[in-house]
């Protein structure tokens, strides 16, 4: 797998073509918002899988990167690309999501400590999934508990939602929850028919429903 | 702009009416002027030195209702220059002695010659055209029969049923107009007034300096207090958390021979230390300086605020460009705190928050609709917000009637940095 990595502090972008290359990625490092947009848009056998980007990038040292994928995004639609940031920000999530294809990680650059999750999310992110920061979730549910849209669901029922959220699949919720791919399935079903969202097989279209329920 | 006819028209009278009340005001100032310059004249036998003291002091109280009024009806907002000297345990001639070297005074003095000659005349002219008005409309139609040629109504001469009605079109059209000139007629005389009403220069500039001064002595206060801050969350936080990681690591090394599973229990440990120092620094980082403030402007920040809160917020902006990073600071973190207020005490479940920036003013509003009542002396908040908008001669409004809406109405002058470059 190639991939496109932007990361201008050099000690992280050492320790992440490491990370990356010792989990059999072919990466190409980038220190600037203009290369990393002409790295994402390369065509042929230079063109990426999949690209991890940090939000702040020279020359600007504003939200470059960010700005730099989604405007590869626009041009090459479903591009996967996965955001790193010290902080994440609700905005710049919907930003990502706005156009609805997949293919989008946010998460906070703390997670890539855990390199095996780390690497999951990459994963993930390449074959078209979403993935979001479990900040980026918590905030989304105790908004929507404030505002009383999940009252329904039960401790395990909003366990479930919250890693449905960060873009699980079912099998690894069940891991994460040490309870049975088929208790998940049942919570799942449960979940949707409470909170009257349209069940859908595709993975990749639960998490975006389940991110819309949450937004409203 | 789009007001309802008839509350224009009720300004309109209003305005009428008030045009009345300076009119007649202006006899007044024309009286107590006479006064006063009698006062003087007086001086050389004595009397004068007497009857000074209290007929400035008239002279004052008539001018300062004139200010007032010129804020309460149009707007125009007068400095009034400094209180007249009045101390009591002085002699009258002392006293007067004081009134005379007092700049303030002569330019009362000033004012009461000049108010009833252009101020006067001035309101006199929407009075004149709607009180001609009314008699025109009114008296006309009955009155040309009872009296013989040579009755005249403007330059109409009325002497048939054709002339009576031209004459009370005309007097509709004179109503009209003295109802339609009044508002701007008391704005215009209240500019006119302000050169003379207002403090002299070197009172304003000196009033300036005081004001400066405080606000930068509570600027340095608050910057000090912001430090503190800072280097308190630093050494209780990520500092004292970074030196526990050290411990913790070098009990590890020194287990990791002989206890390797006890080493690693420790090492787990060492990441989640590891991982409450950076969320310690990240609530740091975002309490200085939100990285969305700084990455996309005051706009974005907004409409970030907006989409953290669990109320239904609506956020319009019209800003041309970015503003002064400090002005955007500032701005951004008086309208989460207004946004604060409205989710903890209003009720409300919806807030629109507009910022706009024209004439070289930033203009935040934040309205719910809450139940209203909201007291802006209770609570620290908004007064901090005051505080530090006071730094940026900006202002706070806080309108909050019983039973809501609530408006917080936040205004920074500023001029724009740079043209906008991104679209979003």
């Amino acid at each position: 797998m190639r991939v496109v990595l932007a990361e201008d502090l050099f000690l992280l972008r050492d320790g992440l073509i490491r990370t990356l290359q010792e989990h059999g990625c072919e990466v190409v490092a980038v220190d600037n918002g203009p290369s990393l947009l002409r790295a994402l848009l390369e065509e042929g056998d230079a063109a990426p899988d999949a690209a991890v980007v940090d939000v702040r990038l020279p020359p600007t040292f504003t939200d470059e990167g960010l700005q730099a994928a989604l405007e590869a995004r626009r041009r090459r639609p479903g591009l996967p690309v996965l955001i790193l940031s010290q902080y994440v920000d609700q905005l710049y999530a919907n930003e990502l999501l706005a156009g609805g294809e997949g293919g989008v990680g946010y998460l906070l650059k703390d997670r890539v400590t855990h390199t095996g999750q780390f690497i999951d999310a990459v994963r993930r992110v390449a074959a078209g999934g979403t993935v979001m920061d479990p900040q980026v979730i918590a905030r989304l549910l105790s908004r929507s508990d404030a505002r009383g849209t999940i009252g329904g669901l039960t401790q395990r029922e909003r366990d479930v939602l919250e890693l449905m959220a960060e873009g699980r699949s079912n099998a690894a919720i069940a891991a994460g929850l040490h309870i049975s791919e088929s208790a998940v399935a049942k919570h799942t079903a449960s979940i949707f028919t409470k909170l009257r969202i349209h069940p859908s097989a595709d993975d990749n279209r639960r998490v975006l429903a389940v991110l819309a329920y949450l937004k409203r | 702009m789009f007001d309802k006819p008839r509350a224009v028209a009720s300004r309109a009278c209003v305005a009428v009416g008030r045009c009345q009340l300076a009119s007649l005001h202006a006899l007044a100032v024309s009286a107590v002027g006479s006064l006063v310059v009698l006062a003087l004249l007086l001086m050389p036998v004595g009397v004068g030195f007497r009857l000074l003291p209290p007929a400035a002091r008239a002279l004052r109280v008539l001018s300062d209702r004139s200010r007032s009024r010129a804020d309460r009806w149009t707007g125009v907002r007068i400095g009034p220059p400094e209180p007249l000297p009045a101390d009591r345990a002085l002699n009258a001639r002392k006293r007067s002695g004081a009134i005379i070297a007092d700049e303030g005074f002569w330019r009362d003095l000033a004012w009461a010659w000049l108010e009833p000659v252009t101020g006067g005349l001035l309101v006199a002219v929407p009075l004149a055209l709607v009180e001609y008005g009314v008699f025109g409309a009114l008296v006309q139609p009955f009155v040309w029969r009872l009296i013989n040629d040579g009755n005249w109504y403007a330059f109409v001469p009325v002497h048939s049923t054709a002339t009576m009605c031209a004459a009370l079109l005309l007097g509709l059209a004179f109503m009209a107009a003295g109802l339609l000139a009044a508002p701007a007629t008391l704005r215009l005389h209240a500019r006119v007034s302000r050169p003379l009403l207002s403090a002299s220069r070197s009172v304003q500039l000196a009033r300036r300096v005081e004001r400066l001064a405080g606000t930068r002595a509570r600027a340095l206060d608050t910057q000090a207090a912001e430090l503190r801050r800072i280097e308190r969350n630093l050494h209780d936080g990520a500092q004292a958390r970074l030196v526990a990681l050290g411990m913790t690591l070098d009990r590890a090394t020194r287990l990791m021979e002989t206890d390797p599973a006890a080493a690693r229990e420790l090492l787990l440990d060492v990441r989640r230390t590891s991982e409450g120092a950076l969320q310690d620094l990240r609530n740091l980082v975002h309490g200085i300086h939100p990285p969305v403030l700084a990455d996309r402007g005051l706009g974005d920040a907004v409409r970030s605020l907006a989409l953290d809160s669990f109320l239904d917020v609506h956020v319009e902006t019209r800003l041309p460009g970015r503003l002064p990073a400090p002005v955007e600071s500032a701005a951004y973190f008086a309208v989460s705190e207004a946004l604060t207020n409205a989710a903890k005490h209003s009720g409300a479940r919806e807030v629109g928050i507009v910022l706009t920036h024209e004439n070289g003013l930033l203009r935040a509003t934040v309205t719910d609709d809450g139940h209203g009542g909201a007291d802006p002396s209770r609570g620290t908040g908004l007064a901090g917000v005051r505080q530090r908008l006071d730094t940026f001669d900006g202002t706070l409004d806080l309108h909050s009637p019983q039973g809501g809406p609530t408006t917080v109405t936040m205004e920074i002058p500023c001029a724009l940095s740079s043209p906008k470059t991104c679209s979003s």
